[in-house]
């Protein structure tokens, strides 16, 4: 087989043990409810600037975080709520750092676009496109240099997938056989272009075919499809194979940001979407089919729920940071 | 209990719009996320959803009204079991336009403007003992050497620095001595490998990156501003970013525009960054080494032409120069000379001719651009009671503005005349021979910037 040829997985992979697959479901409808209610809060005025939500395209982090091991690392752009939490950043942690406060995972120093962990190594949250790609690179390089056999997931646009670092990145990451996981989430648009308005490529997955990177296009709507391809993939870099491609086919339901007008796509594409091809919704009847108890989903529910209110509570109660942050964090003293 | 729904505001600018329409009847269930109205602004049409579980009430601002400031009211929810009682209620009670409303934190207009900490004292070079004459490209070599040998964590990359031994041969002898692991050469790929080894550096790894020129680095000035120098910042002191980026720096010689250029003010203008410029060895191999071991990212600005230049470089194992402390290469009374890089060498010369007419100048060597030694910059200005800068690099908004302008504000009582400034012409640099030379700085230059602040 040609390794770097497109092959589209399809939706009926093997289905995940029953506890995996409610992990799955609790992990992306943490996401989903974190982001409504951001959303909520964006209105309300606690939260400010810009505020990408990923709404939609939870199947994605959520399917590959189910393949991620203690000591592999992980990068995205702006669009970064849901990695974060998946990283197993908390809730609280992360709306704190939304509405700018001291509770936040940067004291409220970064904001939506820019949270880190060192804890959960997750590199945040990067607001230049495409950056987070040649550093996510980097922390493969590291992983390798250091010897482990521990991973990096760099999540990056369509709209991304463009920038000149990105090929440089895919260059340097098969000269040195990196342990890399490109993960191109394709929502099809960037801002408000659309990938065939941006890109020559009919196939991002086999972008990185001239480095001989094996590329994979995945359903990314459909958290078992992503599953099967993360597994595969993570395993190759894993192995020391070197860098692996997946072009994730999923769609953000939202606009880009906070403000986006919206003119670009009609309003049937999104329902058609959210309405035949929900992650959520897909997995909830692959869940429904092997049995599992419907009272056990709205318990998970449930649970979603309060964890969220909860966070919602501390990061309007949380105070803003002191003044005298404002000079905290330029350099490391010593 | 009843509570209002407010106008949202749905961008980052938005102050006001237009409710286009309700979605929802009062009287209908709706949930945490549905949508119950559109509006307008003159940017989008966006969605209002809302907030929490209930009934939809009553509207209180009808589809159709323009100029909706944000935060107003323009719905009641009710609870499941109150009726529009509940609403009426609420609207009429005193509190109304403040119940439930989630004010926005304005930043408190009294909260004092905190100042910047004062900086950090810096100690005082030690006296190192015995020298050698060593040229600047064996210091550096030297210094990357000892702290390779030093900390497994640290490694060079670039252009040609493995097998070649480095573009301007600078890294001799390193590859055979550490392995390709640690020595690596890059492809042509400035963007790509200072973000490699940025994201490295996150993980705490200390990669020496050099730059065949810092006129290459312009493709990697993202990961350098944006990504090693702001990180840790934003990430609220998380992500530390030890990295050193070098190469050398400003005009060589005869090799155009695009080859020949300092990128002092560019750098130094960058919270998050140290900037160092050697000129000596004992600058060269002391300075590299200080940034190598510093937990920040640090800009090495070094320059062609010394690269074969030799000086006493102590032989002292431990040697290392603290970065932000300059150096006073010499002595005076009557004018300080400011220069950093290849212009000490030309400030030290034409102090040598001012001596011959009997002006006696103090040379201070920054040796570090940012954070820069001001306290050795003011303390020699209220001795001399004149100030001129001698750079490289072009005028505007360089080195030597900032020079002056701390002059100005720090020492203007003591300044017997304005301070003033020596820099490259303020064009691209020429090829041809005469035109390049025209366009360089020179002892003549600041000797002629002297005499004009004893003429007045
Ligand atoms: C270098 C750079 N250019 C432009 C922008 C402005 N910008 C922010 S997001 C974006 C679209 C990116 O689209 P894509 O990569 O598909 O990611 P998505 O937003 O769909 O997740 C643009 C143009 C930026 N932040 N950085
Ligand atoms: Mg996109």
């Amino acid at each position: 087989m040609d390794e770097t040829a497109s092959v589209p997985v399809k939706g009926n992979g093997p289905a995940l043990a029953p506890e995996t697959m409610k992990r799955a479901y609790k992990d992306m409808l943490l996401v989903r409810r974190f982001e409504e209610k951001a959303g909520q809060l964006y209105g309300m005025g606690l939260i400010g600037g810009f505020c990408h939500l990923y709404i939609g395209q939870e199947a994605v982090v959520v399917g590959l975080g189910l393949h991620m091991k203690q000591g592999d690392k992980s990068i995205t752009s702006y669009r970064d709520h849901g990695q974060m939490l998946v990283a197993g950043m908390t809730p609280r942690g992360v709306m704190a750092e939304l509405t700018g406060r001291e509770g936040g995972y940067s004291r409220g120093k970064g904001g939506s676009m820019h949270m880190f962990s060192r804890e959960k190594e997750f590199y945040g949250g990067h607001g230049i496109v495409g950056a987070q790609v040649a550093l996510g690179t980097g922390l493969a390089f590291a992983n390798k240099y250091r010897g482990t056999d521990e991973v990096a997931i760099v999540y990056f646009g369509e709209g991304a997938s463009s920038q000149g670092q990105v090929f440089e990145s895919f260059n340097l990451a098969a000269l040195h056989k990196l342990p890399c996981v490109y993960v191109i989430e394709n929502n099809r648009y960037g801002m408000g272009t659309s990938i065939e308005r941006a890109s020559a490529s009919k196939d991002l997955s086999r972008n990185g075919a001239a480095w001989n990177i094996p590329g994979r296009k995945v359903d990314g709507m459909d958290v078992l499809a992503v599953h099967q391809a993360a597994q595969e993939a993570i395993a190759h870099c894993r192995a020391g194979k070197g860098p692996y491609l997946l072009e994730m086919e999923t769609y953000r339901y939202r606009g880009h940001s906070m403000s986006d007008p919206a003119k670009y796509r009609a309003r049937d594409e999104v329902e058609e979407m959210r309405r035949t091809r929900d992650p959520i919704e897909t997995l909830k009847a692959e869940m429904a089919k092997w049995g599992i108890d419907p009272a056990e989903m709205k318990s998970i529910d449930d649970d979603v729920k309060a964890v969220i209110a909860d966070a919602v509570d501390y990061a309007k109660t949380c105070p803003e940071p002191d003044p005298s942050e404002l000079w905290t964090d330029i350099l490391v003293e010593g | 209990m009843a509570s209002l729904i407010l106008m949202p505001a749905l961008s980052p600018t938005m102050t006001e719009g237009t409710i286009a329409r309700w979605t929802r009847n009062p009287g209908d269930a709706v949930q945490s996320g549905d949508v119950i109205a559109e509006i307008e602004t003159d940017k989008a049409t966006m969605e209002v959803e809302a907030t929490e579980d209930g009934i939809f009430g009553k509207i209180i601002v009808d589809a159709g009204t323009e100029n909706v400031a944000v935060n107003t009211p323009i719905a009641v929810l009710l609870e499941d079991g109150e009726d529009s009682s509940a609403a009426d209620a609420l609207l009429t009670g005193s509190s109304a336009s403040s119940a439930n409303v989630s004010s926005h934190n304005e930043p408190k207009a009294d909260a004092p403007v905190a100042a910047a900490p004062a900086a950090k004292a810096i100690e005082a070079e030690k006296e190192w003992g015995p020298t050698r004459d060593i040229t600047v490209r064996e210091a550096l070599r030297d210094a990357m050497a000892a702290e390779l040998r030093r900390d497994e964590d640290v490694f060079l990359l670039g252009e040609e620095v493995a097998q070649y031994q480095g573009a301007y041969k600078v890294s001799q002898g390193l590859l055979d001595e550490f392995g390709e692991k640690r020595v690596i050469d890059t492809p042509i790929t400035e963007h790509g490998f200072a973000g490699m080894a940025v994201g490295a550096a996150l993980t705490g790894l200390k990669p020496i990156v050099e730059f065949m020129t810092m006129n290459f680095a312009l493709q990697a000035v993202d990961h350098i501003i944006n990504s090693a120098a702001k990180t840790l910042y934003m990430s609220g002191g998380q992500m530390g970013c030890p990295i050193v980026f070098r190469g050398p720096n400003g005009a060589a010689a005869r090799v155009g525009a695009q080859h020949s250029q300092c990128f002092a003010s560019w750098y130094a203008h960058v919270p998050g960054l140290k900037v160092v410029a050697p000129w000596s060895s004992a600058d060269a191999k002391g300075l590299l080494r200080a940034a190598i071991r510093d937990p920040n990212p640090v800009v090495v600005l070094e320059n062609e032409i010394l690269y074969g230049q030799k000086f006493p470089c102590p032989e002292d194992e431990d040697f290392i120069v603290p970065i932000g402390k300059a150096k006073i290469e010499r002595e005076g009374k009557d004018v300080t000379l400011v220069a950093f890089s290849i212009m000490v060498g030309v400030a030290l010369e034409a102090a040598a001719k001012l001596a011959e007419e009997g002006i006696e100048a103090e040379v201070i060597n920054l040796r570090t651009i940012r954070p820069l030694d001001t306290e050795t910059i003011i303390n020699s200005v209220k001795k001399t009671n004149r100030v001129v800068s001698v750079e490289e690099g072009w005028p505007v908004a360089g080195i030597g503005s900032e020079i002056c302008t701390v002059a100005v504000e720090q020492a203007f009582d003591w300044l017997d005349a304005p301070p003033a400034r020596v820099c490259g012409l303020d064009i691209p640099l020429p090829y041809a021979a005469n035109l390049e030379k025209l366009a360089l700085p020179k002892p003549d230059w600041v000797v002629d910037a002297v005499r004009k602040l004893f003429r007045d």
